[in-house]
């Protein structure tokens, strides 16, 4: 009998895959600014003859945070000196970083960017008339001397549009294009059968063609970005995919590590950011470029009469520039107490500016504040165009968005890596192999570091570089090494098409594929998924408050929904991607909470809040936050780890 | 903001293995009818708007609809790619118009040469990058360090 029933995507998954079995010695898992720095350096210093094998669940040319492409690099030093490079991540990060990590991004950073400039990347230049330039005007490069376009003390203003093309032709002709599988998904890291807490390989699986993928390796770098979609946004349909960071990073970094026992750190960190609303669109440079201002209905600056607010977190607020978390704190006062809508005052910004400006300069002015939007968040310009916003005419709302987990924008969770190996450096930071975590051979970079935020996509570039020197370093001193999986290769492919054979064995059961008793689909995984944090999890529905008890739910509600990914259903390839990326988000999220819940203090005031604990408590909780899990036991371990001051206030 | 295909426009990449959309999504959205020869985008609130698809098309068929529980009808936001820069033209709900043109390399595409010898690594027991050990930079440490 012919049921109406089929699956509903075009490229239909099928029983029995093909498995291909490939060895090599350094493998990258992941495709954004990190791998591809990773990519670049390590053909520098590789011995010839050395295997190397890519992975990426897309195409490299956009793949990764910076695809659509980025109108700032957030982190050029210049000028400036490592040493306060970290005392402004420190404060921004309310006090507990790893500094030896930051340094090392701080004193390299710039390398990446002159790479960037030397490959093709238009940098704004400040002219000798004291006017910026776009970068194709051929000013002095950045590495002899040019003057960038600041628009921070940290930030330079870039043409930005073909950012992450130039950065992956750079990866893929190091690499060659034979050794990289764009639109190979790795779900699944696997440890040697013989050495205890060493990496052997990794399982994934084609979004192309029915076909598995086992690979063993000597060393791997995992760093395919942080955790998005993981709270309930506040979009109510299409604008779910809308999301300030890329709606395709699902948290698989902190997950595939973490399940093969990686110890993790400052997971309990989240960034929320406060954007223009609902597309998202960057607020840095019309604050910091335009000197715009944000008021809210009264026409008052919120950071000028909530001042008081901020001397209740010292150091954090009294810094020239307080921390992230504690500006939002301030505006979701207004928010709370009726004074919303806030809006950024583009109006008088550009007035102001163009006071002094011929006509010509002033049309620059207004094409340079599109492109800010138009580099890296086009969204916003739909938003704007379809609602009718032209920024010299009327003001726009900024608000803050849903929670996001990362570890090289401005947030700090991740995992816990080896710093440089220098006699600076205090001994419980090192263990010989920089980037490397606490699984040997398992390295990391970019999203994947935790407690070094504020790298941005030039210092996720650079460190990642620095990564391929220390693999290379690691695969040389171990060069007998044979790996050898832990799990047999049927075990490893069953697991990985187990949804795939959930919807085969069911679907015919019902006349809708996406309903069926005996199955969930991932896109209702994803929802209720995001339903317990936003209500339990401090999302955007509490204001982000949550408590013990809150969070005593939501892990009930969580290990329900947990039994339930074995009952996922995938009927074609983009479903069981999808179904294998919302699986990590839950391993993610559950990380995230657990973390939290160990914290009983207010780290980050106006990105979570523990009502049962509402204070920063410098005396209790100055130190980091760790977390490790026992593959054999199958059980988590939480502890404090002592943070350790290395550059004077 | 999902991005839709113009069906009048869409050749379906004329029967390549592959669609240049479906080459390029980052979200694997962009997928390929083979009875229709058409590709569409599959799961709309999972579409970032990041524009890969509409700047790769080679017929110019693909453009964006803002997402419809955000933005009111009428506006439009469309780039078109030169192999140096990008042209904006954007259509406000009103009708007004704005163009915007914006460069994006300065230099050819495929001229980047990473594996040039002179720039091979030297020294791997210390921690400098290959090209700060090529121009001799010297590895920077703190200052002062906290009580010492």
């Amino acid at each position: 009998m012919a049921l109406p029933n089929k699956p509903l995507g075009e490229l239909v998954a099928t029983i029995d895959p093909a498995i291909e079995e490939l060895e090599t010695d350094i493998l990258f898992v992941g495709g954004g600014m990190a791998v591809c720095g990773t990519a670049y350096e390590i053909r520098k210093w590789a011995p010839e003859g050395t295997k190397m094998l890519l992975c990426d669940k897309a195409a490299l040319e956009r793949s990764g945070a910076v695809a659509q492409g980025l109108s700032a690099i957030n982190t050029y030093l210049g000028e400036n000196t490592p040493d306060d490079y970290v005392r402004m991540v420190r404060n921004d990060l309310m006090g507990i970083v790893r500094e030896d990590l930051i340094f090392d991004v701080g004193r390299h950073v710039d390398r990446s960017v002159y790479l960037f400039e030397e490959w093709g990347l238009p940098i704004w230049k400040t002219g000798e008339d004291g006017k910026s330039h776009d970068g194709s005007k051929g000013l002095t490069p950045l590495k002899e001397g040019g003057k960038p376009v600041r628009s921070g003390r940290w930030q330079i203003m870039i043409n930005g549009e073909y950012y992450k093309r130039i950065v992956a032709e750079a990866a893929k002709a190091a690499l060659g294009s034979d050794n990289i599988i764009e639109r190979c998904f790795i779900v699944k890291l696997v440890l040697d059968a013989n050495e205890p807490n060493r990496i052997a390989g990794a399982v994934g699986f084609s979004v192309r063609e029915n076909k598995i993928y086992v690979i063993k390796t000597n060393a791997m770098i995992v760093a395919c970005g942080g955790a998005v979609n993981v709270f309930r946004p506040r979009a109510t349909g299409e604008g779910m995919g809308r999301c300030w960071y890329p709606v395709w990073n699902a948290g698989s970094t902190y997950t595939m590590c973490q399940e093969v026992g990686a110890e993790m750190t400052m997971m309990e960190n989240r960034f929320v950011p406060a954007r223009f609303k609902d597309g998202y669109g960057p607020v840095g440079a019309w604050f910091l470029l335009f000197k715009a201002k944000a008021t809210n209905t009264l026409g008052e600056n919120y950071m000028v009469t909530n001042a008081e607010m901020l001397k209740q977190y010292p150091p954090y607020g009294l810094a020239k520039v307080p921390a992230s978390c504690l500006r939002n704190h301030l505006m979701l006062k207004e928010m709370r107490e009726g004074r919303g809508p806030i809006i950024m005052d583009t109006p008088t910004a550009l007035s102001n500016l163009a006071a002094n400006m011929t006509p010509k300069e002033v049309k620059h002015l207004i094409a340079e504040a599109w492109e800010d939007f138009l580099d890296m968040s086009v969204g916003q310009a739909g938003i704007w165009a379809g609602m009718n916003i032209e920024p010299e005419k009327v003001g726009s709302e900024i608000m803050p968005t849903e929670p996001y987990l990362l570890g090289s924008h401005s947030g700090c969770c991740g995992i816990w890596v080896s710093g440089p190996e220098e006699d600076w450096v205090p001994d419980a930071y090192k263990w010989g192999y920089k980037g490397m975590t606490t699984v040997k051979g398992l390295f990391t970079a970019g999203d994947g570091t935790g407690a070094s935020g504020h790298k941005f996509s030039s210092g996720s570039h650079a460190e990642g570089r620095m990564v391929a020197k220390s693999m290379v370093k690691f695969v040389g001193d171990n060069k007998d090494f044979k790996p050898a999986l832990k799990e047999s290769i049927k075990d490893l492919a069953d697991l990985v098409y187990k949804p795939v054979k959930t919807f085969i064995d069911n679907f015919e059961q019902t006349t809708a594929a996406d309903l069926n008793p005996n199955y969930i689909k991932p896109n209702g995984f994803q929802k209720r998924l995001i339903k317990i944090t936003d209500e339990y999890g401090g999302g955007v529905s509490t204001s982000y408050v949550t408590s013990k008890a809150m969070l005593d739910r939501a892990f009930e509600l969580l290990g329900m929904l947990r039994e339930d990914s074995e009952k996922m259903a995938a009927g074609d390839l983009h479903e069981l991607l999808r179904a294998w990326e919302n699986y990590h988000r839950l391993g993610t999220v559950e990380s995230h909470l657990r973390h939290i819940l160990f914290r009983e203090e207010s780290r980050y005031p106006g990105f979570y809040y523990r009502s049962d604990f509402d204070i920063v408590d410098e005396e209790n909780w100055k130190c980091f936050v760790n977390s490790k899990y026992d593959p054999e036991k199958k059980e988590w371990d939480v502890f404090k780890k002592e943070y350790v001051q290395l550059i004077p206030d | 903001m999902p991005s839709f295909v113009d069906s009048a426009k869409c050749d379906g990449c004329k029967g390549g293995e592959k669609t240049a959309c479906m080459y390029i999504c980052p979200s694997d959205l962009m997928v390929l009818n083979v009875e229709s020869m058409k590709a569409y985008n599959q799961e709309p609130e999972q579409c970032w708007e990041c524009y890969s698809c509409v700047k790769i098309c080679p017929q110019g068929a693909i453009a964006v609809r803002a997402y419809s529980d955000i933005v009111p009808l009428g506006g439009s936001v469309q780039p078109l790619m030169s192999s140096d820069s990008i042209m904006w033209t954007i259509e406000f709900r009103n009708g007004n118009l704005q163009r915007f043109k914006f460069p994006i390399r300065t230099t050819p595409e495929g001229s980047i040469d990473p594996k040039n010898e002179a720039h091979k690594g030297k020294d791997l027991s210390d921690n400098r990058l290959s090209d700060e050990q090529i121009d001799n930079v010297e590895l920077m440490s703190p200052i002062e360090l906290l009580g010492k």
